[in-house]
């Protein structure tokens, strides 16, 4: 029996190798085909044919969206799929896009893994059906981040995230603390907060590689370069010297909650006055409406600190354009939907509805700036939004694999908030990891 | 109720009597058991200890759905909030986002009904000829099952992705009642049970009256294994019912969604730029998600115990 039993687990272990084996296959190389140019007239045409477009987008605003476009053509029925965000979505993306099965006419996707998609022609160059003519219509981040600084266009913008300080005003006001316009102001209310009232934290940051990025983009650092296929990957300038110097004695001092953000327990700190400020991308209202209710009227906006006084330099964190994946079957609608959803009527539904613009004209509507959020205690805290909108540091980009690169941040920079491993040395840890992956992903990377 | 439990208990002296090969190997020598056990501190402190460890989670389950979005974050774990929300969170959930909690649920009870109810009928039929039949290749046979009781479900579930894509199932039912099918636990106890609680003389008496082998099947043995289905089927139920990661790859499609990816769903809508925050929906619905298993089993408790026992007491 003994001997039969070692047989039949061997046979087992042979199995799930083999099942192992079988998940690890990649997918075959594809060349994009050249898109013919495509007129305002044949749009047209496609959208009184008619036709089903589908939708892969989480952004909660699109369901109206797509309910007025289908009112508005009568002939085109929009399938929205929204049940999947991050890295589930990219996951479902990528594996349709290899499958060359099932793959959307329209993706959403965030301006930090566009340049995956873009490079491995996954997604259709939108340019020739004239989304080129929308450029000012658009902020420069939001624009840069589509285009990839070529000439191509590989989504239109849907929002954007330009930096600014959330703070629970109650927190500071009990404590009698001036509220930070600088970094190192930043430190000190950190200290001084944590010191009046020990279970308050002036952040909470557990290692969030999308944060982390945004604060060397406006420190001024630039670790990514990317050029077609040639990548340099480097966290040793000026700028990240800046972030890791303020940043470390953050950590070394226990003056962040280690909680991890989005999480129920990361709402409920933002609630009850745990977590006193909140640095991220101008669409957090929305979130903070659904999800802090019971902090209605405690936080209020502030400019996201700067690095000297005086300096108005911001960054982008977040925010996501509509693609439309290179095996769409359906382009035409599919650009007529990306467009009616982020340069027409479809914008002005989805900033009612909470969304943060990335369009020019809607940034600075005095309608659009003068409007008084309830829960910030009336403040007309788009003002803010919109002067960090116009101040975003400009050259920044992400890798072209920014996608793992950040699902390993955890691994890497993340050692530095749980164990005695400086920030420093995390991002280089980091910044090794990651030129390791893109050589072999056949990048030519440098440090 | 109880007549299929004592038909079984019946049935086992004349199988004493009998002395089936199969069964004697089971049997376990008589132990020093005394008609009062002797009371232990030690003992009642760890089963004390177990039962809060399980009870707790449930209870604050239960106080947690009774709180808004607001009382979640206002107020500690295991007391109430101020506010008490049951009855708006239960409407809450069935009417959230057009009623798709109600979509999910009657998923959930197809899967169930076809996959673990399927699931079951083929354990029966496959421990009740492992049982009572003999043909070559048995041993061959039982290795199979043990080996496949120790592979987990999750383990398969991603070659039977890249099968299934292959086969065009992905995104139906299909993709997640199919593997639900097999339940090699639920046959290896089947197994057992069909060899302890039929006893080969009475199928003999039925073959010599005459008895076709599926009337013999159908009418005699189907009533001596109840308690073992029962067992079986509460077995497969919960594994169903609680499936998470077949379901997960094999669906893209939430029209198709169980309870278990839906409520993922609805808790992932935290984690998104402008997502609506729903956490005193996903605790509400996951409160409404056991009511049934709970309810299941607290209804069929006399059943499944005594399956449960079988084989393991002789008289």
């Amino acid at each position: 029996m003994r001997r039969k039993t070692s047989r039949l687990l061997r046979g087992i272990a042979l199995l799930s190798a083999l099942a192992l084996g079988a998940t690890a296959c990649g997918g075959s190389d594809d060349e994009g085909s050249d898109q013919k140019p495509v007129s305002a007239s044949d749009l047209q045409a496609a959208l009184k044919k008619g036709g089903t477009v589908t939708v892969w987008a989480w952004e909660p605003t699109l369901k109206s969206v797509a309910a007025d476009f289908e009112k508005k053509y009568p002939k085109v029925k929009i399938n929205l799929v929204s049940e999947r965000s991050g890295d589930k979505h990219y996951t479902a993306l990528s594996n349709a896009i290899e499958a060359k099965k099932g793959v959307p006419d329209v993706a959403q996707v965030e301006y930090f893994a566009l340049g995956q998609y873009a490079l491995t022609k996954g997604l259709t160059d939108l340019a020739p059906f004239g989304a080129e003519k929308l450029k000012d219509k658009y902020t420069p981040g939001p624009w840069n981040a589509v285009t990839q600084g070529s000439d191509a266009v590989w989504g239109l913008p849907m929002d954007s995230g330009p930096m600014a300080m959330f703070y629970n005003k109650k927190v500071f006001d009990k404590n009698k603390i001036a509220v930070p316009t600088t970094w190192d102001e930043y430190v000190e209310a950190a200290r001084k907060l944590h010191k009046a009232d020990p279970k308050s934290f002036i952040a909470a940051d557990a290692g969030d590689a999308g944060f982390t990025t945004s604060m060397l983009w406006q420190a001024g650092s630039r670790p990514y370069k990317v050029d077609g296929t040639k990548v340099k990957i480097d966290f040793s300038d000026a700028g990240a010297k800046k972030f890791t110097d303020t940043w470390q004695p953050l950590i070394d001092e226990k003056l962040l909650a280690p909680i991890t953000g989005w999480t129920d327990d990361w709402y409920k700190g933002l609630g009850d006055g745990t977590i006193a400020t909140l640095v991220t991308g101008a669409w957090m209202p929305a979130n903070f409406v659904t999800g802090v209710a019971n902090a209605s009227g405690d936080w209020r906006v502030a400019p996201m600190p700067a690095w000297t006084k005086g300096d108005k330099a911001t960054a982008e964190n977040g925010g996501s354009s509509l693609t439309v994946p290179e095996l769409a079957k359906n382009k035409e609608l599919a650009y007529a939907f990306a467009k009616y959803a982020n340069a027409e009527d479809g914008v002005q539904t989805r900033i009612k509805q909470g969304a943060f613009p990335a369009t020019t004209a809607e940034l600075q509507s005095q309608e659009f700036q003068n409007t008084k959020f309830e829960y910030f205690g009336g403040q007309q805290a788009n003002k803010i939004f919109a002067e960090s909108a116009a101040n975003v540091a400009d050259d920044w980009s992400y890798l072209p694999f920014q996608q793992y690169a950040n699902s390993i941040f955890n691994d890497t920079v993340g050692k530095a908030y749980v164990s005695s491993t400086k920030l420093a040395d995390g991002l280089k840890a980091w910044q090794d990891a990651s030129v390791k992956y893109g050589n072999e992903q056949g990048f030519t990377v440098e440090k | 109720m109880s007549t299929p439990v004592t038909t079984a208990s019946e049935s086992i002296p004349a199988q004493t009597a009998g002395a089936g090969k199969g069964a004697s190997r089971l049997r376990t020598p008589r132990r020093n058991t005394p008609g009062r056990p002797k009371r232990s501190v030690l003992l009642t402190v760890l089963t004390g200890l177990m039962l809060l460890y399980t009870v707790v989670p449930l209870i604050w389950l239960v106080i947690s759905a009774t709180k808004t979005q607001e009382g979640l974050a206002d107020s500690g774990g295991l007391w109430f909030a101020d506010d008490f929300a049951l009855w708006d969170n239960i409407r809450d959930t069935f009417t959230y986002n057009d009623g798709v909690f109600v979509r999910w649920l009657l998923n959930t009870v197809l899967y169930v009904v076809l996959g673990a109810g399927g699931a079951t009928f083929l354990a029966i039929l496959g421990g009740y000829a492992l049982a009572k039949f003999n043909f070559p290749g048995k041993r061959a046979v039982f290795a199979v099952v043990i080996g496949a009781v120790a592979v987990p479900g999750t383990a398969l579930a991603v070659p039977t992705f890249l099968m299934f894509s292959k086969m065009g199932l992905t995104d139906t039912p299909w993709a997640v009642i199919i593997p639900s099918l097999v339940s090699p636990f639920g046959l290896y106890l089947m197994w057992v049970f069909a060899t302890e609680a039929i006893p080969t003389e009475l199928l003999e008496a039925a073959r010599m009256d005459g008895a076709s082998e599926a009337r013999t099947f159908f009418q005699v043995s189907l009533p001596l294994l109840a308690p073992g289905i029962v067992t079986v089927l509460l077995f497969t139920t919960v594994a169903t019912w609680n499936n998470y990661f077949l379901p997960l790859i094999m669906l893209k499609d939430s029209d198709w969604y169980p309870l278990t990816l839906g409520l993922s769903v609805w808790n992932s809508q935290a984690e998104t730029i402008g997502g609506d925050v729903i956490f005193n929906l996903v605790i509400t619905g996951s409160l409404l998600t056991i009511v049934p298993l709970i309810a299941a089993f607290l209804l069929l408790q006399k059943y499944w115990q005594s399956g449960l026992a079988a084989g393991s007491v002789k008289e």
